[in-house]
């Protein structure tokens, strides 16, 4: 009889819910009580909305605990651990019967994130148990070419994860044709889009996934030296990246005469990027690793000719990486099956925002908007009305209810304006304004925008401002007309991708919600009730029961009015803070 | 645009903080002479003081080679380091866009008026560091702060507020 396992979920989500008190505590159980399990930390299993989250594999099956605490850790142990009796109510998913998280699993194809809240990823056994280096082996002991090795990632149809969408295959057929004494493979893992994080949990989940991407991706192109740029964010992943290549370098899958073979080198190091959302883009990338200001440079010559140190250097993101071992192993079919003509494979996605179900997902290319969304993210927090979706973070755009029904690939999610991007989606209600989604999007890309183009340096920043001044109601007649002049200057005259796609979240706002812009800008009048100084808050009569709490809570002395008797808000004095709507028990706060 | 002017010299630091520039020798003998190492020996020196000190660069111009204005040039690009020392604890509020569309304005305000400081500003006593970030990548938590190595999720202002009151009560004990 095998024994039983516990895993629980020690991502830095799950750490941020509490994982880390509720392995202690049963940790500690298993210690007084001497019992024998098995205790795993694993990494994400993309269930966020329900951290922190335990998983008992026992002979009868798997089942999977969610929103635990300390207690109900005690009762879990207590009951399925040692009396072998699953506590049912806590249980939202397991292999046996349904549950009620099951939606969220049905449609997902785990490919990129396979081993991910499944291993130990501090533990390269486990890994190696679940097939991991096996594909490097096959190329090795089969002696399959490094062109036959491109062939295949061509094949399997993978373009780039990071948002590029570029043909991997391609991509390393480029840097293999590069003659050079000395090559280089680069893995971007600065994840910087904010409301993403499938990167970071693919490193914290499954570190030596990517690694062996890298290690197959040196041997295709000929690379002698790698580097894995992780943000200065992310401390857990580049803890769990540092352990992993040691553990590889132990194993002979790095370092010198790989696997025995002579002549067969390649060395891995972590780079800890700075805080600069521009080195995502490749060239900024390189020059912030070479020790400079991260700014992008003039391509030609590309990366693959003359990249790091000058020499041929081939990027990838960590979600490319971290198919590339499955394909592989598995053929290029058996990716290439899943996705739409031109969009092969699976991709993840960070879904968060306004959204009952709030987690990762992989979901094969092709399912639509609307799936996503109602199905897995089970619909929009508090029953409220879904407006539009924002894909692609900062470069991308908002894809509003009505195209919901567009399916997941490169090219339909281009044709509505926005990007695929490296897969950050986020689910706005109707209580987001896209005014001031627009210009949230934008103060972001103006800060980080490095400052080498004029027209991204400067033409941001008065985005920037126009955009301010019509959320504070000081919009002009004209200023959409002058946001698209200059959305098209940006774009046109811009060096790297930061700039030529800045402007992507106030274009697709304008295209998809010109009406609430016009309702800024003529009526003075936010329709999302969200920008503060367009809104007025006043005491309906009828249900003002005088109470005096709105009074008493108001920090600007604004409401008068005798006890039990209805109240008034002096217009001049209100600074529009909401206390007395949040605080008024009776509903008697009208926001309009 | 990334590059902030930077203020002429804090007027109320009048008395020159002491400075150890020993602490850094090892990291020095270490990255020496290695190419790329700007960055590493700026992230190691501002590990051991919490921000790089004036003298420090200076130190690390004469032992490395390394320009002064290419490393200020650095230091002002990434928004990681830091010129001015800080406060004990510091509170990372997350501006993503998750955190954004739950209202994460709410809690910075709620903070700069409790504690008040503004972003990036240090509380006289120095306990608090104010920050604003791009993304925790605790998305689903939103909105989130983060103080050392403590993430807090699903806040309202005064919650946030609250938590500050604590930490401030325990080191006041």
């Amino acid at each position: 009889m095998e024994k039983t396992k516990v895993l629980i979920g020690l991502a830095s989500c799950g750490i941020a819910a509490g994982a880390n008190k509720v392995y202690e505590k049963i940790n500690a159980l298993k210690i007084s009580e001497k019992i024998d399990f098995e205790l795993t930390k694993t990494g994400c299993l993309g269930m966020c909305f329900r951290e922190p989250l335990v998983e008992i594999i026992d002979e009868t099956g798997s089942y999977l605990y969610g929103d635990i605490n300390e207690d109900k850790a005690v009762e879990i142990f207590d009951k399925h651990v040692k009396q072998h009796e699953p506590v049912k109510e806590y249980i939202v998913r397991s292999d046996l019967f349904q549950a009620k998280d099951d939606n969220f699993w049905n449609g997902q194809i785990k490919i990129a994130l396979r081993n991910c809240g499944v291993i130990d990823p501090e533990n390269i056994k486990e890994y190696e148990n679940k097939g991991g280096y096996e594909a490097i082996k096959k190329i090795i002991s089969e002696k399959i070419s490094s062109e036959k090795v491109i062939q295949t990632v061509l094949d399997s149809g993978i373009r780039g994860r990071g948002g590029g969408g570029f043909p991997t295959g391609l991509k390393w057929r480029f840097a293999a044709n590069s003659k050079s004494d000395f090559k280089y493979i680069i893995c971007n893992a600065d994840e910087g889009d904010p409301g993403a994080f499938m990167d970071r949990s693919v490193l914290e989940g499954d570190p030596h996934a990517v690694i062996e991407g890298l290690i197959i991706g040196a041997y295709s192109i000929g690379a002698k030296e790698g580097v894995i740029y992780c943000r200065a964010e992310y401390p857990l992943a580049i803890k769990r990246l540092n352990i992993a290549i040691e553990q590889a370098r132990k194993k002979g899958y790095l370092g010198k005469n790989i696997l025995g073979i002579k002549g067969l080198d390649f060395d891995l190091y972590v780079k800890e990027g700075a805080g600069a959302f521009v080195c995502g883009e490749e060239t900024a990338l390189m020059a912030s690793i070479e020790g400079e200001r991260g700014m992008p440079r003039k391509r030609p010559p590309f990366p693959a000719e003359s990249g790091l140190w000058a020499k041929p250097t081939n990027i990838n993101n960590v979600e490319t990486f971290a198919n590339i071992p499955y394909i592989i192993l598995n053929g290029a079919e058996s990716f290439s099956k899943y996705g739409t003509e031109k969009s092969k494979g699976t991709k993840v996605f960070a879904l968060t925002g306004k959204i009952n179900h709030g987690g990762l997902i992989e979901v094969p290319m092709g399912i639509s908007i609307r799936d996503i969304i109602f199905k897995l993210g089970g619909g929009i927090t508090g029953g409220k009305k879904f407006k539009a979706v924002q894909l692609g973070g900062p470069s991308g755009g908002c894809i509003p209810e009505y195209l919901a029904d567009t399916i997941v690939d490169y090219d339909s999610v281009n044709a509505t304006g926005a990007i695929m991007g490296s897969g950050g989606m986020v689910v706005m209600d109707e209580t987001t304004c896209m005014v001031d989604m627009a210009r949230f999007f934008l103060d972001f890309t103006c800060k980080e925008s490095c400052g080498k183009c004029t027209f991204c340096r400067v033409g941001t920043k008065r985005m920037l401002e126009i955009l301010t001044r019509i959320t504070h109601g000081e919009g002009k007649e004209g200023d959409i007309e002058k946001l698209e002049e200059l959305a098209y200057q940006i774009k046109e005259n811009s060096l790297c991708g930061l700039g030529q796609t800045a402007p992507n979240p106030v274009l697709t706002t304008i295209k998809y919600f010109r009406h609430e812009y016009e309702a800024h800008i003529n009526d003075k009048k936010c329709p999302a009730k969200n920008c503060k100084q367009l809104l007025t808050y006043t005491v309906d009569e009828e249900k003002c029961t005088g109470c005096t709490v709105c009074a008493k809570n108001c920090p600007s002395n604004a409401i008068d009015g005798e006890r039990k008797s209805a109240h008034f808000i002096r217009q001049d004095a209100c600074i529009k803070c909401g206390s007395c709507y949040s605080k008024c028990k009776f509903g008697a706060i009208i926001l309009s | 645009m990334r590059v902030k002017r930077v203020l002429q010299k804090n007027e109320d630091v009048k008395e020159k903080i002491f400075v150890d520039l020993s602490l850094i020798d090892s990291l020095l003998e270490k990255y020496k002479s290695k190419k790329g190492n700007l960055i590493p020996i700026l992230q190691g020196t501002q590990n051991i003081y919490g921000y790089i000190p004036e003298d420090a660069f200076i130190k690390i111009a004469e032992v490395t080679g390394l320009k002064l204005a290419d490393m200020y040039g650095v230091a002002t690009f990434y928004t990681q380091f830091r010129l001015h020392p800080v406060g004990k604890h510091i509170v990372k509020v997350c501006h993503g866009t998750a955190c954004h569309v739950q209202n994460a304005t709410a809690i910075s305000e709620a903070i700069e008026d409790a504690l008040e400081i503004k972003d990036g500003e240090t509380t006289p006593d120095r306990l608090f560091t104010l920050e604003s970030v791009a993304c925790l990548g605790c998305c689903s938590l939103a909105p989130v702060m983060m103080i050392g190595d403590n993430t807090f999720g699903k806040l309202t202002g005064s919650q946030a507020v609250k938590i500050l009151k604590e930490i401030k009560i325990k080191e006041n004990n």
